[in-house]
């Protein structure tokens, strides 16, 4: 378990796409910048697709678990 | 307030009910209250509303019986019991999915939801104008994939696939073909027994009839299982009352399309071959999908340099015009679209998709107004984008 205390959590279990990202940038886009945003995600294509849309977006991926079918993302917004 | 003053041309995502449709619908509502489950009298019409529609449906699509028609709620209901309901049934006869990678979003989520039961998922590729790659679907095929999903043709680049090809490929695996016909039917003809599909899936709204009707062709050496249970309407594959307004206008509308859809084709190709025409004047304009092999209605391009939500924000807001971007998976993440990625294009160059779908109120006389609008629209968002 990471010993990262997110500033929010946003529980994707169970949705598929577009769900997880569009709910993740509007979760983001609702903390202050330097903040973190926890993201859980059974969606197979989550791996790939939350990584890819931080980084294009310019947000900095703290740590990834990955426990049975469910990914946890901690994500620092930086803008 | 009627919203439809301007140039609607974005059929696809929504488009009126047929007047037609929706008077011959209108006494399911307001005349006939009866639950087509229900004994009496005014059960057993609603019931022949229901098969009347069933009929109509089925004459469509060349079904060669009525009683393989099972109405839902909508194509996406209609593709997760295609896909979910045909897999879970087949199980033990294997375990591995197909679909081409430009299938809609329900196709392939059901297929993901799949995935985390023990099923194995794999991609098709599709060449760079959206056929699906047919070397790759031999070599990818095997007798453990109870289920391959190809779409008709595809809603945001309007290339038509080679149905009956993929039907023999996957025939001589003695494999189950899915067909997802939501945008291709009543747009060009489709026969399931000639084309050689198992399961093909239908939506009412994008034949001009009304929302909350979709429909499932299940052919008749398909086994399947329901995803929802319930009572036993619709052969216990579709349980829950029956939409009565929705089934018998769908029926209508499908009845309709078949006897309209060839000159309906003549007319709004030519339509969309002058708008082709005109917007790849515009520099930096280019056709996505396939240049001949799409459907009559469809134009869709991509735009160096800008992105697809501000053309469509602008042309709307500033011409009265409404168009789309393409999936509406993108559209909620502003995302590229993964059917224009799948075509191997950059996510730069994805993002500036616009697509248009015409329908029964567009004419010729549309087409130098809307070019006029989709030139300006373009150099004003060129002018202004820091690319």
């Amino acid at each position: 378990m990471s010993d990262i205390v997110p500033d929010t959590e946003l529980d994707c279990i169970g949705l598929y796409c577009p769900l997880p990202l569009s709910m993740a940038k509007e979760n983001i886009a609702n903390i202050d910048i330097g903040q973190v945003l926890k993201i859980l995600a059974d969606d197979p294509d989550a791996e790939k697709d939350i990584p890819g849309w931080a980084k294009r977006a310019g947000h900095q991926i703290l740590m990834f678990e990955r426990s049975g079918q469910v990914a946890t993302f901690w994500i620092k917004r930086i803008r | 307030m009627s919203f439809m003053q301007g140039i609607y041309l974005d059929n696809q995502s929504a488009m009126l009910p047929d007047p037609r449709v929706l008077d011959f619908a209108k006494r399911y509502l307001i005349e006939v209250p009866g639950n087509p489950s229900a004994l009496h009298s005014v059960g057993l019409a609603a019931k022949s509303a229901v098969e009347e529609a069933r009929e109509k449906v089925a004459e469509l699509i060349n079904a060669e019986d009525a009683r393989n028609v099972i109405f839902t709620g909508s194509a996406t209901e209609a593709n997760n019991l295609a896909i979910r309901g045909t897999a879970m049934r087949n199980a033990s006869k294997g375990m591995s999915l197909l679909a081409s990678r430009i299938e809609h979003i329900s196709v392939l989520n059901s297929m993901k939801d799949l995935q985390k039961n023990g099923f194995q998922l794999q991609l098709i590729p599709v060449d760079s104008k959206g056929i699906v790659d047919l070397q790759a679907l031999e070599r990818m095929i095997s007798k453990q994939t109870i289920v391959t999903s190809v779409m008709y043709a595809n809603g945001e680049i309007g290339t038509i696939e080679p149905i009956k090809e993929i039907s023999h490929i996957v025939h001589e695996k003695g494999m189950l073909l899915h067909v997802d016909a939501t945008v291709a039917a009543g747009r060009i003809p489709i026969d399931v027994q000639n084309d050689g599909i198992d399961l093909l899936t239908l939506s009412s709204n994008d034949i001009c009839g009304p929302q909350g009707a979709g429909a499932l062709y299940a052919g008749p050496d398909v086994k399947i299982q329901p995803v929802t249970v319930g009572g036993g309407q619709e052969r216990g594959l579709r349980p829950g009352t029956e939409n009565l307004f929705a089934i018998a206008g769908m029926g209508e509308a499908a009845r309709l399309a078949r006897l309209e859809m060839s000159d309906d084709s003549i007319r709004l190709k030519a339509i969309r071959d002058s708008l082709i025409r005109e917007i790849l004047k515009i520099d930096e304009t280019h056709l996505t999908g396939h240049a001949t092999n799409r459907l009559p209605h469809h134009a869709s391009f991509r735009f160096d340099r800008i992105e697809g939500e501000s053309i469509l924000l602008t042309l709307d807001a500033m011409f009265d015009i409404q168009v789309s971007t393409g999936s509406a998976c993108s559209s909620r993440t502003l995302e590229a679209s993964h059917v224009l990625l799948a075509l191997g294009l950059k996510h730069e160059q994805a993002h500036g998709s616009m697509v248009m779908t015409l329908g029964k109120s567009n004419h010729p006389d549309q087409i130098s107004v809307v070019f006029d609008a989709v030139k300006k629209t373009v150099a004003r968002l060129r002018a202004l984008s820091p690319l």
